[in-house]
């Protein structure tokens, strides 16, 4: 950890960032003054414990229900990481499956999938996000799967133009002049020579995922009520802007905090793996 | 030149073609339109007749020709919520929202440009620092919560701007500026990189040992070619933009396609979904291909190839 830190001051502090944030949403039970759930309108509209009218009893203040701000910030952490790793995990799998036989194979399969990509990219995703988790229903598992829609042709596209390279390389014909089965040659040969590009994009998916389902929940479509979630936190907050700022303030900077941190890591992991890039940036 | 224009428009029309199978397939998401589209507590006659006269007895793909053939003439039935004809209400609805990505994307650039060009010209530097923590908080920024903490300070606290709706200039500021930042964000990182390579290239040393000022050297050999990849990265961003054009709309209330779409969401208006995810994603597909073809006549070098 140190050496990579020296190596990449910006891995270093991604590192770190998303390790608080990952540790806060595991200990979130140990780490809340109250159930984030909790109401109790005899405190609602608390200012933050800096405030004269605060108290360190509700550090970060209280919504119009009288909820914990700092708890629901803590616990929203969760279903944040949850989705994100989650549907960039799924998202992975069939685009790298998907680039990969692209790339290999060639001809009119790569022509399928590659048009299937850009038809996909050619969605405003998050219209797409919207209407599908509308007509679906906005539950977890709906919301990974959509996410996981609106990340595969990322993995697709790249994998796919690795794999292109790839194929052309001295350890693949030889594999191939051997009679090695194309599954086999896709999984053992390439699939461990894309992983780290892969693992760069995973991280900058994670990160844009975050920011796409609170804006899903901002709009009322994230995991529904009462869980606590940022993107509905901050739409709570929005009718209290002028009275109760703190209630809008928080959950934002909870997720530009941890989307920062994901991307500091992901630009950190790229700046390693491509030292072309390195030098450049 | 000529082949590979007409190799594009194939592509796209594909991917139209695409993109009208998925704007179909979502009304049957959920089930049985019939069920969804007639009030709660319709009896099964009702139903039946329902089913009969809108065609859905008929096999899925007899339904999406009729789709299709509809669409093309711009035909996405009455919604449900106006009882008007989806597509003008959509029509109606699009200059409000490309006013406001079109201002985003315009002050993106605006921003981004001197400030990549800067962050190059001076790398390593105070600017250059300053340059790339503006980009990396922007890229990492919820756009959202930027246009809630923008109304809470420039329009709740300071009474300067507007909180919502569409009027003069002042009303299309926060919402552009919020759509804007991630965006700008991309496209500084972008030309600072872009510009980093092209002042290292043989021309640009050509010029400098020409005794040319180095502004001159900057402005007129360097940038303009740093420009080219921008073109691409603006169009390919589009979706994105229009993505953000949805949250943000909603938001200030801008009279857009976005918070008219989020409204017929919400409100399970099928006919008006699928007009406006049909177009634009029509309007994505059709942008990217300009694109293509813009990029291929500014850049000589792949006219020729």
């Amino acid at each position: 950890m140190r050496s990579l830190a020296r190596r990449s001051p910006l891995t270093g502090v991604g590192t770190l960032v998303v390790g608080l944030v990952i540790l806060t949403a595991l200990a979130a039970p140990l780490l809340a003054t109250t159930d984030p759930i909790d109401q109790d309108l005899a405190v609602a509209l608390k200012p933050p414990f800096w405030s004269h009218e605060g108290s360190l009893e509700h550090p970060l203040g209280t919504d119009h229900l009288g909820r914990d701000v700092y708890s629901r910030v803590i616990y929203g952490a969760r279903i944040s990481l949850v989705i994100s790793v989650l549907a960039a995990f799924l998202g992975a799998v069939v685009g790298v499956a998907a680039g990969l036989v692209a790339g290999y194979l060639g001809g009119r399969v790569d022509t399928l999938i590659m048009r299937l990509a850009d038809l996909n990219l050619a969605f405003p995703l998050i219209l797409l996000a919207l209407a599908v988790v509308a007509l679906l229903g906005a539950n977890l598992k709906n919301l990974i799967v959509v996410m996981a829609i609106t990340t595969w042709m990322i993995y697709a596209r790249v994998v796919r133009g690795l794999s292109l390279g790839l194929r052309e390389r001295e350890f693949v014909q030889a594999a191939r002049a051997l009679g090695a089965h194309d599954a086999r040659i896709i999984a053992r040969h390439l699939l461990p020579n894309v992983l780290a590009p892969v693992m760069v994009v995973w991280t900058l998916e994670v990160a844009r995922i975050i920011l796409m389902e609170s804006a899903l929940s901002f709009l009322g479509l994230g995991v529904p009520p009462p869980t606590p979630t940022w993107g509905r936190m901050l739409a709570e907050g929005r009718d209290y802007l002028t009275v109760a700022g703190w209630i809008a303030v928080f959950p934002g900077l909870a997720i530009l905090f941890t989307v920062l941190g994901i991307n500091f890591l992901g630009d950190g992991l790229r700046d390693l793996l491509d030292p072309r890039l390195r030098r450049q940036t | 030149m000529r082949t590979y224009v007409a190799r594009r428009l194939a592509a796209a029309v594909l991917v139209i073609l695409g993109v009208s199978v998925v704007s179909f397939v979502l009304t049957f998401l959920t089930g049985d339109p019939a069920e969804i589209m007639l009030p709660p507590g319709a009896t099964a006659a009702q139903i039946a007749k329902f089913r009969a006269e809108w065609g859905y007895d008929d096999p899925l793909f007899v339904q999406y020709w009729r789709f299709l053939k509809r669409a093309v003439h711009g035909d996405f039935g009455n919604s449900l919520r106006h009882g008007q004809p989806s597509l003008p209400l959509i029509a109606a609805r699009l200059p409000a929202t490309f006013q406001l990505t079109v201002t985003a994307m315009l002050l993106a650039i605006a921003l981004a440009v001197p400030l990549g060009v800067l962050a190059a010209t001076r790398r390593g530097g105070p600017m250059d620092l300053l340059a790339m923590a503006v980009a990396l908080v922007g890229q990492s920024v919820p756009n959202f919560w930027l246009a809630i903490m923008m109304i809470l300070l420039f329009a709740v606290s300071w009474g300067l701007l507007p909180t919502s709706g569409r009027g003069g200039v002042a009303h299309v500021v926060m919402p552009a500026a919020a759509i804007a930042i991630n965006l700008m964000a991309l496209l500084t990182r972008l030309v600072r990189s872009t510009m980093i390579e092209m002042l290292s290239e043989d021309y640009v040393r050509t010029a400098r040992a020409k005794g040319l000022r180095e502004l001159f050297v900057t402005s007129r050999h360097a940038l303009p070619n740093a420009l080219i990849p921008l073109v691409t990265v603006v169009g390919l961003q589009f979706g994105y933009i229009l993505g953000g054009a949805v949250v943000i709309e909603t938001i200030f209330t801008w009279p857009g396609v976005g918070l008219f779409t989020i409204q017929a969401i919400l409100n399970r208006d099928y006919p008006v979904v699928q007009a406006s995810v049909f177009i634009l994603a029509t309007a994505v597909v059709l942008i990217n291909l300009m694109v293509d073809v813009l990029y291929v006549w500014l850049d000589p070098r792949i006219r020729v190839t």
